[in-house]
Formats: structure tokens, sequence, C-alpha cells
């Protein structure tokens, strides 16, 4: 016969306690630990934020002035006061020609890759070298266009910044684009397949409307990003002191090419030029920035 | 009863794909693909025409292009010289610096989003890190400069005063340069910059665990750092190596506030508080007066540092998009 052991005699001990305190306390103190450094690494990546945008504030605003914003830049880094209009001119036409050009390539290549390309292995391809395309420097797109369009019209322009700016907002549109496309709810497309709408109409007519809040929230975005992109700026527009409003003749400037500039001068007047420009950047940039959130929140597609 | 009238059968509509459109739909495809075509013509363009232009100075350096830690392009006497080996070492340094620091806070930042963060204040961390990445590079760059530079100088000294007596450490923290302009400033500023992308990548990448395996970790009493070791590292660490690889590829291409900051000389030295230079920041600081073969050698920099960026990147897409799609379908 089996002798089953009474519980009684098998233990005194209770459950086990689950209570936190319970815990082993090195275990205990780890998890304390890690836990107050997981929070920590937000806090420190606030600070860095706040501290750059109070100084660019603090420094920058008590130069800002409506001389500063309109007029011509001093030719002597040494000299102090206003003078940033070239700059800011500059950064509007250069940016804008550059947005005209890559934001309606990159919807296009967007409709080719959600569209029409798919899975399809050149569309993949396609895809992960617009993701490559991102991570090239922006110096690399300076270097680029001074080869094939400064060296061949043997002109500093600022249409070639443009070009340069188009080519790094190119895959930002292309990518941020295909996900929108991604989002319109394929109900629509066969709802207008089977009324007879051809594929190109369809796309035109239904699913671009769908999705145009999201494309454009993300081509303020990449406007915002090339806005404030300097390096390819450096090798390509050259230097100008005076409003030059023609982008196709003539060298020009640009804020961030002028915070460049002016930053690495040991001169206060350059210096606080530099501050001044970084603020009205800095603004510009913001505005972009939250006009992006406004269109989505707006207009967001319904996500199924 | 009525009668129905029996209506003129019309010829049942054409569906067979031969009506009007047609030819508007090739058009139509047939630009969209061309499009996309363009991202994969822009690389190869870059390429070829900066490689053509670089040639002089390929052809002058041969290998010394890369293997030579001589940048002379004024002489007073003979050739030029251009041997990119600081530039080369002066990138990977102030890259690694910034992996170093920046890549610990990211993570931090991700684990924090996906796993502790209350709801609200997960709106404000999205918001803090989309704020960093809004910021343009060239005022990073200025205020590094301006502002960080000289009061990170105090630091420096300390830790250098600290290090002094063990071997080893004081060759890496030596005697800081007087500006504060130096490798590790460059390290450190690359590091905020680097944030926002490696947080967003890593955050997509952890938010793939599945809930059951973070669940059956607490149900084996693991505590919610063990929880984190246990089950979410081990399921998302190939896509954080991607993450962490795009940080590095981000890192070796900026340009501005590198320059700005890392001091401009022409140095290798396992001194981090010594000034140097990096492949992009030189471009940017030599362009300007340059001509001839120095030009073409800056161009060199260039194809050397785009070929690295590629390559960096397309491994870093491959891991992620692989590891995301064992992630997701484990998850299934």
């Amino acid at each position: 016969m089996t002798t089953t052991v009474p519980p009684a005699e098998r233990a005194d001990v209770g459950p086990p306690s689950l209570r936190r305190a319970a815990l082993a306390p090195r275990r205990r103190i780890t998890n304390r630990v890690a836990m107050v450094a997981i929070t920590l690494a937000l806090v420190v990546a606030v600070v860095p934020l706040a501290w750059v945008t109070v100084s660019v504030l603090a420094r920058g605003f008590e130069l800002l002035s409506w001389q500063f914003l309109t007029e011509d830049i001093p030719n002597s880094y040494r000299r102090h006061g206003p003078g940033m209009a070239p700059a800011i001119v500059g950064t509007f036409l250069i940016t804008g020609m550059a947005a005209l050009m890559a934001i309606p390539l990159g919807v296009f290549g967007a409709i080719y890759l959600n569209e029409y390309g798919k899975q399809k292995p050149l569309a993949q391809v396609i895809r992960t070298m617009a993701d490559v395309m991102t991570g090239v420097p922006s110096i690399v797109m300076g270097l680029f266009i001074y080869t094939v369009v400064v060296v061949a019209t043997g002109e500093q322009t600022g249409f070639a910044g443009s070009l340069a700016l188009a080519c790094l907002m190119l895959p930002i549109v292309i990518r941020s684009s295909e996900e929108i496309l991604r989002l319109v709810p394929d109900d629509l497309r066969q709802a207008s397949l089977a009324l007879g709408a051809r594929k190109w109409r369809t796309i035109l007519t239904v699913v671009l409307p769908a999705a145009v809040s999201g494309i454009a929230s993300g081509a303020l975005l990449a406007v915002a990003r090339a806005a404030g992109e300097t390096a390819p700026l450096v090798a390509t527009i050259g230097i100008a002191f005076t409003v030059n409003p023609n982008l196709f003749s003539g060298q020009n400037t640009a804020l961030p090419a002028q915070i460049f500039r002016n930053a690495s001068q040991p001169f206060e007047g350059a210096q606080e030029r530099a501050w001044g420009a970084a603020v009205t950047l800095v603004v510009i940039v913001f505005v972009f920035t939250v006009l992006a959130r406004v269109v989505v929140s707006r207009f967001a597609i319904k996500e199924r | 009863m009525t009668t129905r009238t029996t209506q003129e059968k019309a010829a049942p509509p054409d569906l067979t794909g031969r009506s009007g459109g047609v030819r508007t739909e090739r058009l139509f495809s047939g630009w969209t693909l061309a499009t996309g075509f363009l991202v994969l013509a822009i690389l190869a363009l870059i390429l070829v025409t900066t490689t053509r232009q670089a040639w002089p100075a390929f052809q002058d350096m041969g290998l010394g292009f890369i293997t030579s830690s001589t940048w002379d392009p004024n002489p007073a006497s003979g050739n030029p010289v251009f041997g990119a080996l600081a530039f080369i070492y002066g990138t990977a340094v102030s890259s690694l610096i910034a992996l170093l620091i920046g890549v610990p806070i990211s993570i931090g930042i991700a684990l924090f989003l996906t796993e502790l963060a209350p709801r609200r204040l997960r709106g404000l961390a999205i918001m803090v890190v989309d704020m960093l990445a809004a910021i343009p590079s060239v005022v990073f760059g200025l205020w590094g400069v301006l502002v960080l530079a000289p009061l990170l100088v105090h630091v420096y000294r300390w830790v250098h005063d600290v290090a002094a007596p063990i071997p080893g450490l004081n060759s890496i923290f030596g005697e800081p340069v007087g500006t504060g302009r130096s490798f590790m400033t460059a390290g450190i500023i690359l590091a905020i910059m680097i944030v926002p992308i490696v947080t967003s990548i890593s955050r997509e990448v952890l938010s793939t665990v599945p809930q059951a395996n973070k669940d059956a970790a607490f149900a084996l009493g693991a505590t919610q750092w063990e929880m984190i070791t246990g089950a979410v590292f081990p399921h998302s660490f190939g896509g954080l190596v991607g993450a962490v690889m795009l940080g590095l590829g981000r890192a070796m291409g900026e340009t501005i506030a590198v320059s700005l900051v890392i001091g401009g000389a022409t140095n290798i030295t396992p001194n981090v508080f010594a000034g140097g230079n990096s492949m992009a920041a030189v471009i940017v600081q030599q362009f300007g007066e340059s001509s001839g073969t120095f030009t073409a050698a800056l161009i060199g920099l260039g194809v050397v540092l785009f070929a690295l960026t590629v390559v960096v990147n397309l491994a870093a897409r491959l891991v992620v998009r692989r590891a995301e799609v064992q992630l997701r379908g484990a998850a299934t």
C-alpha cells in the first residue's frame, strides 16, 4: 500500500510572499536602479534641448529687429549691427524651389512604390535605396551637385543649392508619402475601380485626395529639415551680402550658411549675427513643424 | 398586369480594357516608375560623378589617400600631399564617442516609452525627441562652439587631473585643448544629434516584442528590469543593432556641427580632449579655398564618406528589416 503524506506534515510555511519587499535585496535594488536610469535617460535628452532653445532665444532675440530682418548683411565680420535679409530671402527661395522639385517627384515615387510596385523586387530595391539615400551625408549631396551643376555651368547659384536640397528631400518625401498611401483603405480603391475608373484615375481622384493631408504633413517636415541644412549649400551657392532674388544667376546666401560662417569667426559682431540668424531659422523651422502637426490633426484620414 | 416595355438592348459596356485611357494609364504608370528610378539614378550618379571629379587626387595618392596621415595641400616646396587617415580617424573617434553616450540614452528613452511611461508622459517624451530632431545641425554647432565648449574645458581639466595617475586612462584623457574644441566635444554634440533616430528605430523594434513574452516573464516572478533583460532584449537584439548602426551612419556624415566644434587640427592621438578633424568637417572647412587637385582630394573624401555611409546604412536597414520580419512573424 502506498502511503500518502498528509498535507499537514509537508510544510509549515505558507505560500511564498509575492510582495515586492520579499524580493532579494539585490534584485530589488537592481530593478530600482535600472528604472531610475531609464527615466533619467529622458531627462538627459531634455537638458540639451532646453539649453539650446534657451541660449538661442536669449542671445538671438535681443538682436532681432525690423532692421535685422530687412537690411543687407555687413560685408565685414568685425562690424556690429543688423542685417540678415539676403539670407532670409535666400532661405525661402532656395528651399521653396527645392520643395517644388522634390515634393511632386517624391509623391509620384511613392505612388509607384505603393500602387504599382508593391512587393515586386524592383520596388523593394527602390524602397531600401530610398532609406539608404536618407542616410547619405548632406555634404556629399553638396559635392554631387557641385560636380554636376557648378562645374558644368562654372557658377555657384541659388538653383544649385535648391537641387542639392531637393536631392536630400526626395527620399524623405517618398518614404513618408508611401507610409500615408498605405493607410488609405483598399475599399476606396476597389469602389473606384468597380465603377470603371482606370487605375490612374483612381489614384489621382480617390487615393491622393484621401491621403493629401498626410502627404502634406510629411512634405512640410521635409521642408523644415531642408531649410536647416547647411553643408550642401556651402559648396553650391557661394556667398552674397545683398539680396539676390534670381536663383539662376549670381551667388546667393541662406540662413544656415550665414550661421556657419559667422559662428566660426572670432569677432563679436559676427557671432551676434549668427545668434540672430539662428533664432530666425529656428522660428522658421518651428513654424513648418507645427504646421505639419496642425495639417495632420485637422485633416487626419481615418485609419482602419 | 402591366406589360413592361422591353427596352432596346443597349450594347454591353466595353470591359475589355481596350477603351480610351489605356495610353494615359501606360504614361502614368511609366512616369511613376521613372520617378521611383530617380532614387537609384541619383545614387549611381553621385558615385560616378564624384569619383570622376576626385580621380586626379586618387591617381596622385593611390592607396596613400587613405593610409597616409599627412595632409598638406599647400607645402612650401614640392607636391601637395593628401593623406586622409587623420580625418578617417577623427570620424571614427567622434562617432564612437557619440555612440557610447547616445545609444544608452536612446535605448533608455525607447524603453521608457514602451515599458514605463504613463500615457500622458509618453506624448511629452515623443515631443522632446521630435523637437531634438527638428533643431538644425548648424544651431547645435553654434551652441556647441560658443556655449558648450568653453564650459566643457573646465570639466575636461578636472577629468584630466583625476585620470592623470592612472596609466592608460591618462593618455585617453590627456591635456585638454584651451578652446574646448575637441574629439570629445564633437562626440557629445553628435550624441545629442543621433538620439532622435536611434530612439525612434529602437522604439519601433521594442514595440514588436509580444505582450505574451513579457507577461510570461512577469508570471515567473521577474522584476521589471529582469523582464526587460530576459524577454525584451533577446527578442529585439537584432533590431537594436540596426538602430545603432543607423545612428553610426548619421554620426559619420554629420558635417556642420562637427566642423565647428572638433577643432580643425590634423591630428592622430588617443587624447580625446585634443583637437582633430573629421572627413565631413574637413570638406566643408577647406572647400572654399581649394582649387585643382586640392578640390579633387576634398571630393575624394566625399567619395570615401559616401561609400562608408551607404554600406553602414544599407547593412543597418537590412538588419532592421530582417529583425522586424522575424519579430512580426513570431508575434502572430
